[in-house]
């Protein structure tokens, strides 16, 4: 293993959360977020393009060359950590890192330059609940055309290019003109499914699947601890203030000991997860023990911030329960999170064979 | 002398052959069987009950199925049957017994309970809904929330503060709220299952006769005791077969889709289903306890080991469906009549079980009360107590 990777904040990672935080405190209220999920139009387009268009966010895993940043997984980590503070429905997470990350590993820099710029939104067309290892679906290829459905595809509603697997190893670009996109009533309202249905369409073969999918997943996987991470914040956080102002039995609930207790594990807990996904996003960064490092971040983070969220909702009690209170938004993303791009057991598997723990 | 489970046989056999099941409206064979005694046959004579061992319904109850006779719905009348029945038993007049008990044993009168308020949760006491005495009358005025049934129901147990000036557990009254009073009105509150099984309940100046209160005026914290000790055995203390409750669908979800499997969900599915086993057999002993007129302290625990159980079993049900379990059923916002906790799918499971450790007592009081009263350790200091209401922080 090489040096220590550095699992600190650089002066200008600060400065990006700052920026992408006061766009999402003026733009993200809560009252907005909740009301948007039952909108027809579930993803919020305008934050999308400030983040993307605006500053630049969406192109921050692209070379310079090819239309984007130049930056790496640490900088797109950090919007990850405010996005997931203030689930703003944006396809950062599956665009501007997954479907990235695959047309990286494929070379295709006209898609890439349109991704990076926030021209076009991608989404690859495999089931969030896949691991980075796991066997994913594909469709049929003939004649050049695709034929076949899959579903659980994250964000592909407002998807402009979706990259389909086909069955001929292939990893295809296809319009989203071009497919039926079928919305599915989705846990995480924030980051809704859709069914893609593709009808003899056509799509231009951008790369090998076997390669680009594993490693889109697995950036994702890595990432997503980092927007994680924002959701058990945000809970330890809105929990904190909360119990302060709180008053029964003529006190503060927060000064009842069994709950302080329970906030200062949750603090813990919430550090170590600040501590493993920042070593995910520095090791997609320099390439140095990704597959562990990935690993060890959504095995720890998926339970670690469904807990935070679990218990933000407890401690909130009734007001907690209902559908005005932000809480539950934080609930949903952070169980959804748990199983997307593989739970935390078969992260923990897949940990078995990296660090030669074998199973029984 | 009260009935023998012979005896109780004979009548329920009498009530029968008087009142053939398949011949009989449902509501008349109600009415009947509460005239024969045999509605709750631990009530007195007279009020639905032969004043006979509470473990005898039972016997009742299962010669009752067996000829297939209604029976009164008890999950649309729960908090009636739950909560305000034993309540108006412990403390109603003669009077308010006769006019309520049968109604709400039938179901022809549902009830609410109009205890919790947003700043009165855990500290109850703490309520802030007033009555004033106006006359023969109680003029109240204030806010309820988290009222199951509201929208339906005809009477409501509410609990409201008549002297101020006391310390908060003194100046407590309790009342028989008339549902359909002017004064009352009933909002949806939307929860995060997209549903509203509960309400807000806004109290505009209600007259209730003095007549509809229960027990001494500033005792209604004594009687809202019977009320809420009831209302945490009916949670948490319901007989399950095996594999009853939240631990069926996740048993059933493995059987049913291999493909699902992995050694991580085994072990934790496992160690479920053994949790869930045991917390239904400390209920069945809790039962057993309860017929032998030995209730013992469990009772405090039950629902306590309900809510956690419910909230893991359906965490990890929710995990073990994957790519299912990243959708659900339907976030429409509805006013469902009945509380189904382990209805619809496990999306929905999971969220709802998450009010089972805030409804009826949040899990941290009821930690508070084995940890004082089951095992007498010491109370923490408390402000509360001897500052009259108006004056505590809020």
């Amino acid at each position: 293993m090489s040096a220590q990777p550095d699992l600190l904040y650089s002066e200008e990672e600060e400065a990006l959360r700052a920026a992408v935080r006061d766009l999402l405190t003026d733009r993200c209220d809560p009252a907005g977020v909740i009301a948007r999920t039952e909108s027809d139009a579930p993803h919020d387009l305008g934050v999308w393009k400030a983040l993307a268009d605006g500053m630049g966010l969406a192109g921050l895993l692209v070379p310079e060359a090819d239309g984007g940043q130049g930056a790496t997984h640490r900088e797109a980590a950090v919007v990850l950590e405010e996005l997931g503070r203030s689930v703003a429905p944006v396809p950062y997470l599956t665009s501007a890192v997954v479907a990235t990350e695959a047309l990286l590993e494929c070379g295709d820099r006209e898609l890439l330059g349109r991704l990076a710029t926030g021209r076009a939104v991608g989404a690859l067309a495999v089931a969030l609940h896949l691991a980075p290892g796991a066997a994913f679906r594909t469709v049929r290829v003939e004649d050049g055309l695709l034929h076949g459905e899959l579903t659980g595809i994250a964000d592909a509603a407002c998807a402009d290019v979706l990259l389909v697997p086909g069955d001929d190893g292939g990893l295809y670009a296809v319009e989203a003109a071009d497919a039926t996109v079928t919305g599915q009533v989705s846990l995480d309202l924030t980051r809704p499914l859709a069914t893609v249905t593709l009808d003899r369409a056509p799509g231009r073969r951008v790369g090998d699947a076997a390669a680009a999918v594993p490693r889109a997943l697995r950036a994702g996987a890595g990432l997503l601890a980092s927007e994680q991470l924002g959701v058990a914040e945000w809970s330890l956080t809105e929990t904190v203030r909360y119990l302060k102002e709180r008053k029964q039995f003529n006190r503060p609930v927060g000064g009842f000991q069994a709950l302080k207790h329970r906030l200062a594990q949750l603090w813990l807990e919430t550090v170590n997860l600040r501590a493993a996904a920042r070593n995910a996003a520095a090791a997609l960064a320099s390439g140095d023990d990704t597959a562990v490092a990935v690993a060890v971040a959504q095995a720890y983070a998926a339970p670690a911030a469904v807990r935070a969220a679990e218990e933000a909702l407890q401690l909130h009690a009734g007001i907690g329960m209902t559908w005005e209170h932000p809480v539950h938004l934080r609930l949903k993303r952070a169980k959804a999170d748990s199983i997307a791009y593989g739970t935390a057991g078969a992260h923990r598997a897949e940990l078995a064979d990296l660090v030669d723990l074998p199973a029984p | 002398m009260s009935a023998d489970a012979a005896e109780l046989r004979r009548r329920t056999a009498e009530l029968l052959a008087a009142h053939p099941p398949a011949d009989t409206p449902a509501a008349d064979f109600l009415a009947a069987r509460f005239a024969a005694g045999l509605a709750w046959v631990h009530y007195p004579v007279g009020l639905g009950g032969l004043d006979a061992p509470r473990a005898l319904q039972a016997v009742v109850d299962a010669e009752l199925a067996a000829a297939g006779a209604p029976d009164n719905d008890p999950r649309r009348i729960g908090i009636g049957l739950g909560m305000a029945a034993p309540t108006l038993l412990a403390y109603g007049t003669e009077e308010q017994k006769r006019r309520w008990l049968e109604p709400l044993w039938v179901g022809a009168e549902v009830w609410c309970q109009l205890f919790s308020e947003p700043g009165a949760g855990s500290d109850l006491a703490a309520l802030g809904t007033r009555a004033v005495r106006d006359g023969d009358d109680w003029v109240v005025n204030g806010q309820k929330v988290w009222t199951s049934s509201a929208h339906v129901a005809r009477w409501a147990i509410l609990i409201a503060r008549t002297d101020p000036d006391v310390p908060k557990h003194a100046g407590i009254t309790y009342f028989v709220c008339d549902m359909t009073d002017p004064g009352v009105e009933v909002r949806p509150l939307r929860q995060i299952t997209g549903e509203a099984e509960f309400n807000e309940v806004f109290l505009t100046d209600v007259r209730i006769p003095d007549s509809r209160r229960l027990g001494a005026v500033g005792d209604g914290w004594r009687v809202a005791q019977t009320t809420l000790n009831n209302e945490r055995v009916a949670i948490g203390g319901m007989r399950l077969p095996r594999e009853g409750g939240m631990i069926g669908p996740a048993a059933t979800a493995w059987r049913e889709r291999p493909g699902l499997r992995t050694h991580d969900l085994h072990q934790r599915l496992l160690k479920l289903w053994v949790d869930a086993e045991v917390a239904r057999l400390t209920g069945e002993r809790l039962r057993q306890q309860l017929a032998m007129g030995q209730p013992g302290p469990e009772g405090a625990g039950m629902k306590l080991g309900f809510a956690r159980l419910n909230q893991e079993i359906s965490g990890l049900e929710v995990e073990l469906r994957g790519e299912e379990g990243l959708l659900y059923d339907d976030w429409t916002m509805r006013r469902p009549d009945l509380v189904d906790f382990t209805g619809r799918d496990a999306g929905y499971r999971y969220l709802r079980a998450k009010g089972n450790s805030i409804e009826g007592g949040t899990s941290e009081i009821l930690l508070n009360i084995v940890a004082e009263r089951v095992l007498g350790l010491p109370a923490e200091p408390r402000t509360d107590k001897d500052v009259a209401w108006k004056d505590l922080a809020r």
